[in-house]
C-alpha cells in the first residue's frame, strides 16, 4: 500500500472541510518513495488550518527533499470526523502530499509549539498504529521525534518520543538523515519478516536511539534514568555509555544561508495567517523575562536586507498573495525595517519594478513592541487594508513592567494609541499577562486603568472607540528567569480575572477578553513537569481528551483526575517555587544560557531592576553566544528610532521616548 | 472625455480529481491568487478593504466534480489582455484539476450575471454497488414521483421543497464496472436541487460516490446554450475520474 487516495475519497465525502486532507497545494512535492531513502513525515499536532502555515516544518520539508537520501512529506491531526472514520475502517493516518499511509515513513517529526498538543501527538501516533510508549516499539516502528519550543522540556512525554531535537533544525536534519540511512541499509542485511532471522538480529532499538544521541542537539529520553524524592529529582542519569552528560542545542549561525522556505505552500483552504510569511531575523535579546522564545533563540540572527527584499518579491509573485507578514519576535528591532516596508508596500505601485498593475500589497509585522515604531510606517503598512491592531504592554503598572523587564513607558503606549486612533483605527486590541510574579491587585487594576485611558484618547478621534483588553495568565517556562516562579492557581487567576471584570463592568468601550484560567492551569503542569506527568498525558488521551487547544474540547476535570490517579499533584507542578539549588528536569538540556544568568535575572525581577538589550550595548554573558563561540548578526549596530532599551535612557524611570505605533494581527503569536 | 468601459470576461473551467473537495469559498480564493500571479489587470471594489470584481455562476457543492464551471471578473477600463495564452497562464497558476478551457470577453458589465441566466444543468452521478435493475427502477420511481421533497434550513427555519418540478430529464448511462450511472437534468429557476437530494427522496441509502456537472444550460425561448461553448473535446467522466 502506498496510496490510500482510494479509501479516503469516500471518506472526504462525508467529513468536515475535506480540503484539509487533499495536499495539492502550490509547493507540495509528490516525492517518490524508495526503501533505499529515509522518509520523513513532518507533523503538526493539531488541524491542518493550524498546522499547515507553520514556518519550522515548511523548512524542514524543503530542506530534506532537496536532499538525495531522502524524502519528506506531511500530517496534520484529523478532526474527530476524520478520526472515527479511520479508527472504523481500520486506516492508518496518512500523509497529505501522497496519501501515503504513515507508518510506511521511517520518521516522524512533530512541531511541538503548545503544550496541550500533547495528547494529539500520542493519537497521530497510534492513529499510526505505532505503539505510544517507546519501550513498546518494535525494531522497524517509524521514530518519533519531536523538536519546536516545547522541547526544551521535553520531560513530560520522555515515555513517547524516541529522539528530541533542541534548537535550529535546518542543519540535524541532515545530520539525522545519515544515521537513519546507514542505519536502514544495515537493518535490511537481515530479513526481519522471518522470525528466526529476525530473532538472529543483533540490532536493538537502543542501539539506533544511542546512534542518534551521537548527533549534537539529539537527546533520546530512554538513555537516561530519573530517580525522585517527593515533588523533586534526586539524580538524572545515563543508562547508556554513548549518552552525553548534557545536550546542547543546535543553532544556525547565518540565516542569510538559509532563504527558507524557497517555495511556502499556498493552502487550498483557509488556514491561520494566510499570507506569505518572510523570516527577517531570529532570536531577541529585548530580554523579556517570561519569555521563553526570546531566552532560547539566542542570538540575533538578521537576514540580510537584500534577502528580505528578493523573498518578498519573489514569494509575492509565486504565491499571488496581497499579504505578507515579515516574522520575528519583534520585527521593529530589524535593522532597516523601514526602508525595508517601505520597498515592500511599494510591491503595489504599477509603476515599479514593471509590475503589471497587481493588486495593493498589505504588510503585516506581527510581535511588534509599542516603543519601536513608528507612525510613519504605520501609515505605510495600512496603505491596503487596515488591519486589526495590536499592542502588547504584558502589564499595567510600570513596576510589573520593570520586573518583567518589558520597558515600555505608559506614555509610549498613549502615544502609540492616539496616533492610531488619529489615523482612523477606531478598536484596538492589548494584550496583558495576569499572574506574573510579585503581582498585586494594583499592578492587575492597572490593566483596567490603562484600558480606560486609551479608550479616552480614542473618544477624542471617534465616538465608537473601543479597547479590548485580552488577558492570559502566565505560565512560567524552562530557560526563563522566572523558571523557579510557582505560578498562580486558576483559582487565583480567577479571582484577579473577575477583579478586571467587576472594575469594568460599567465601561462598555473597554471590552475583557480572557483566556481559560483552568487551561492555564494545565498547560502549567506541562511546562515543567517531569516524566511522572506522562502517565496523566496519556490517561487523558486515552480518555478521549484529544484537541485540548481548543476550548470546546478542554476538560479540568479530566486532567484533574488523572494528576489524582497517578498519585500526583497540580501544586508541586505548576504552583510551587522552586529553590536555587533544585534539580530542575531539563536541567540536562542546555539553551546556551547559564544557570547562573538566569537565577540572577529572577533575583533582578524581585528587585525591579532592568537590564539592556545586549545586541546594542556590551555583554552580560547569557551563555548564548560565548558558549558556542557565536556573535550577534545584526546589520545596524545602533537601535531602531524609539526602542526605550539601549538608547541610553534611563532603564530605571523609562524616560521620554517619540510617538511610536505598532500594529499586530489579531492571533498573531505573543513574543517579547 | 468619456470613460473607456470596464472589460468583462468570462471563463470556462474544470474542477477534477483531489481538488473537487475544495468548497465554492476555497475555489474563490484560489481564483483570486491565480489571477492576481498572471498579473490580470483585475478591478477591484472600493473601500478599506478592497477586492477583486470577481463573479462566480451557481455553486458547486464541496466534493462534486464539473467539466462547465464559470467566473466572469471585471479588468481596469482600457485593459488589454492576450487571450492566446491566457487560458494556459491560468491553467498553470492553477492546481491540478482545475483547467480553464475557454475565455471570452463578454461585452456588458450589466448583463444578466451567471446565476440568474443559467436556467438548468446537466449532471453525471455514478452509485456505486448498485445494480443496473437498481438503478432502472430508481429512474422510473423518480419520474413516476408526483412530489420529491427535500427539507431545508432557510433563515433558522425548516422549509420544505418539491424537486419534481425541476427534474426535466433523466436517464440511465452505460454503468462502469460495478458501478451504475445516471444522468439528470436539473432546472435551477428559482431554486436549484442536487442529484443526490433527489436520489435521497427515494431512497436514503442511494448516495452517490462520484458527481459531475457536465453542463449547464442558459433557455433562451427553447434554444439552449451554454455560457460559453464547450472546449473542442470535453474530457470523459473516466478521464476525469482517473484525475
Amino acid at each position: 500500500m502506498t496510496t490510500m487516495w482510494s479509501e479516503l475519497e469516500p471518506i472526504l465525502a462525508q467529513v468536515e472541510k475535506p480540503a484539509r486532507y487533499i495536499g495539492c497545494e502550490d509547493g507540495a512535492q509528490q516525492p517518490s518513495h524508495d526503501p533505499s531513502l529515509t522518509a520523513w513525515l513532518m507533523l503538526y499536532p493539531d488541524t491542518y488550518e493550524v498546522g499547515l502555515p507553520n514556518q519550522g516544518l515548511q523548512i524542514l520539508y524543503e530542506i530534506v527533499n532537496e536532499r538525495d537520501d531522502a524524502v519528506a512529506e506531511r500530517s496534520y491531526a484529523p478532526w474527530h470526523d476524520m478520526e472515527t472514520e479511520l479508527r472504523a475502517r481500520n486506516l492508518p493516518l496518512f500523509s497529505v502530499d501522497t496519501h501515503r499511509p504513515a507508518n510506511e515513513f521511517d520518521i516522524f517529526a512533530f512541531n511541538l509549539s503548545a503544550e496541550l498538543t500533547y495528547t494529539n501527538l500520542l493519537n497521530c501516533v497510534d492513529l499510526s498504529g505505532i505503539p505510544v510508549r517507546t519501550e513498546n516499539r518494535s525494531l522497524i516502528d517509524p521514530v518519533i521525534a519531536v523538536g519546536g519550543h516545547c522541547t526544551y522540556n521535553p520531560e513530560p512525554i520522555a515515555d513517547f518520543v524516541d529522539i528530541v531535537v533542541l534548537g535550529d533544525g535546518e542543519e540535524v536534519v541532515g545530520e539525522i538523515t545519515d544515521v537513519l540511512t546507514a542505519w536502514k541499509a544495515e537493518l535490511a542485511t537481515f530479513d526481519l519478516s522471518d522470525p528466526a532471522a529476525a530473532e538472529a538480529c543483533p540490532l536493538t532499538r537502543r542501539d539506533l536511539w544511542a546512534r542518534l544521541a551521537q548527533v549534537e542537539g539529539v537527546y533520546a529520553p530512554a538513555l537516561y534514568d530519573v530517580t525522585y524524592d517527593g515533588p523533586v529529582i534526586t539524580s538524572f542519569t545515563p543508562n547508556h555509555p554513548d549518552a552525553p552528560e548534557t545536550i546542547e542545542k543546535r543553532t544556525i549561525t547565518d540565516l542569510g544561508e538559509w532563504p527558507y522556505p524557497k517555495n511556502q505552500l499556498v493552502p487550498l483552504t483557509e488556514v491561520v495567517h494566510d499570507r506569505l510569511n518572510v523570516e527577517v531575523f531570529r532570536g531577541c535579546t529585548r530580554g523579556c523575562r517570561f519569555c521563553q522564545a526570546g531566552m532560547i533563540t539566542r542570538p540575533v540572527r538578521e537576514r540580510p536586507a537584500d534577502q528580505v527584499r528578493t523573498m518578498i518579491q519573489d514569494g509575492l509573485k509565486r504565491t499571488g498573495y496581497d499579504e505578507v507578514a515579515l516574522t520575528s519576535l519583534s520585527t521593529a528591532d530589524f535593522s532597516g525595517i523601514e526602508q525595508v516596508v517601505a520597498d515592500s508596500v511599494g510591491q503595489s505601485d504599477g509603476n515599479e519594478g514593471g509590475d503589471n498593475g497587481c493588486s495593493p500589497v498589505s504588510i503585516s509585522l506581527p510581535s511588534l513592541r509599542v516603543d519601536a515604531f513608528t507612525v510613519g510606517i504605520a501609515a505605510e503598512v495600512q496603505k491596503a487594508r487596515r488591519t486589526g491592531l495590536t499592542f502588547a504592554p504584558e502589564a499595567g503598572s510600570w513596576r510589573m513592567r520593570q520586573v518583567i523587564n518589558k520597558l515600555i513607558t505608559e506614555e509610549d503606549l498613549y502615544a502609540a494609541v492616539e496616533s492610531a486612533f488619529s489615523q482612523g483605527w477606531r478598536r484596538m486590541k492589548l494584550y496583558f499577562l495576569i499572574g506574573l510574579p510579585t503581582e498585586t491587585d494594583e499592578d492587575t487594576l492597572g490593566i483596567a486603568r490603562l484600558g480606560r485611558n486609551c479608550v479616552e484618547i480614542g473618544k477624542r478621534y471617534h465616538q465608537s472607540a473601543s479597547v479590548t483588553l485580552s488577558v492570559g495568565g502566565f505560565v512560567p517556562k524552562p530557560f526563563t528567569p522566572f523558571q523557579w516562579f510557582g505560578q498562580n492557581t486558576g483559582i487565583e487567576l480567577q479571582r484577579k480575572v473577575n477583579l478586571l471584570r467587576d472594575d469594568l463592568r460599567k465601561d462598555k468601550s473597554v471590552k475583557l477578553k480572557w483566556h481559560d484560567p483552568s487551561a492555564t492551569a494545565i498547560e502549567g503542569l506541562l511546562s515543567r513537569g517531569d516524566r511522572r506527568v506522562g502517565q496523566v498525558i496519556e490517561q487523558v488521551w486515552r480518555n478521549g481528551g484529544t484537541f485540548q487547544e481548543w476550548s470546546e474540547f478542554f476538560e479540568l476535570d479530566r486532567w484533574l483526575d488523572a494528576v489524582a490517579d497517578a498519585g500526583l499533584t497540580l501544586e508541586d507542578y505548576a504552583n510551587r517555587h522552586r529553590t536555587e539549588d533544585e534539580h530542575l528536569p531539563w536541567d540536562h538540556l542546555s539553551a546556551g544560557l547559564h544557570k547562573d544568568f538566569l537565577w540572577q535575572e529572577w533575583r533582578d525581577a524581585l528587585a525591579e531592576v532592568g537590564l539592556e538589550d545586549c545586541r546594542w550595548t556590551p555583554c552580560y554573558d547569557c551563555g548564548a553566544c560565548t558558549g558556542y563561540a557565536l556573535e550577534h548578526v545584526v546589520a545596524s549596530a545602533t537601535p531602531p528610532a524609539g526602542g526605550s532599551q539601549g538608547t541610553g535612557q534611563d532603564l530605571a524611570r523609562g524616560g521620554a521616548v517619540p510617538v511610536t505605533l505598532s500594529p499586530r494581527p489579531v492571533g498573531a503569536s505573543a513574543g517579547s | 472625455m468619456t470613460p473607456v468601459p470596464p472589460v468583462r470576461l468570462r471563463l470556462r473551467y474544470t474542477k477534477a480529481g483531489k481538488v473537487r473537495f475544495t468548497s465554492h469559498r476555497d475555489t474563490a480564493r484560489i481564483w483570486e491568487r491565480a489571477l492576481r500571479r498572471c498579473r490580470l489587470p483585475l478591478a477591484y471594489t472600493e473601500g478599506f478593504s478592497p477586492r477583486p470584481k470577481m463573479h462566480f455562476g451557481l455553486a458547486l457543492r464541496t466534493g462534486f466534480a464539473s467539466d462547465c464551471e464559470y467566473l466572469d471578473i471585471n479588468l481596469e477600463p482600457g485593459s488589454e489582455v492576450d487571450f492566446a495564452e491566457l487560458a494556459q497562464q491560468l491553467s498553470d497558476a492553477l492546481p491540478v484539476g482545475i483547467d480553464v478551457t475557454t475565455i471570452a470577453p463578454t461585452p456588458s458589465i450589466s448583463a444578466v450575471s451567471l446565476q440568474e441566466a443559467v436556467t438548468s444543468c446537466r449532471w453525471e452521478v455514478e452509485l456505486a454497488n448498485v445494480s443496473t435493475e437498481k438503478a432502472n427502477e430508481t429512474v422510473e420511481a423518480l419520474l413516476a414521483a408526483d412530489k420529491l421533497e427535500v427539507t431545508r434550513f432557510r433563515k433558522g427555519r425548516e422549509k420544505t421543497y418539491d424537486m419534481r418540478p425541476t427534474l426535466l430529464a433523466l436517464e440511465v448511462l452505460e454503468p462502469v464496472q460495478d458501478r451504475a450511472r445516471l444522468a439528470f437534468e436539473l432546472g435551477t429557476q428559482p431554486r436549484g436541487f442536487r442529484p443526490d437530494e433527489l436520489l435521497a427522496a427515494i431512497d436514503p441509502e442511494l448516495v452517490p460516490s462520484y458527481v459531475c456537472r457536465t453542463h449547464q444550460w442558459i433557455d433562451n425561448d427553447g434554444v439552449r446554450t451554454e455560457p460559453l461553448s464547450a472546449p473542442p473535446s470535453p474530457a470523459t467522466t473516466d478521464e476525469v475520474a482517473a484525475a
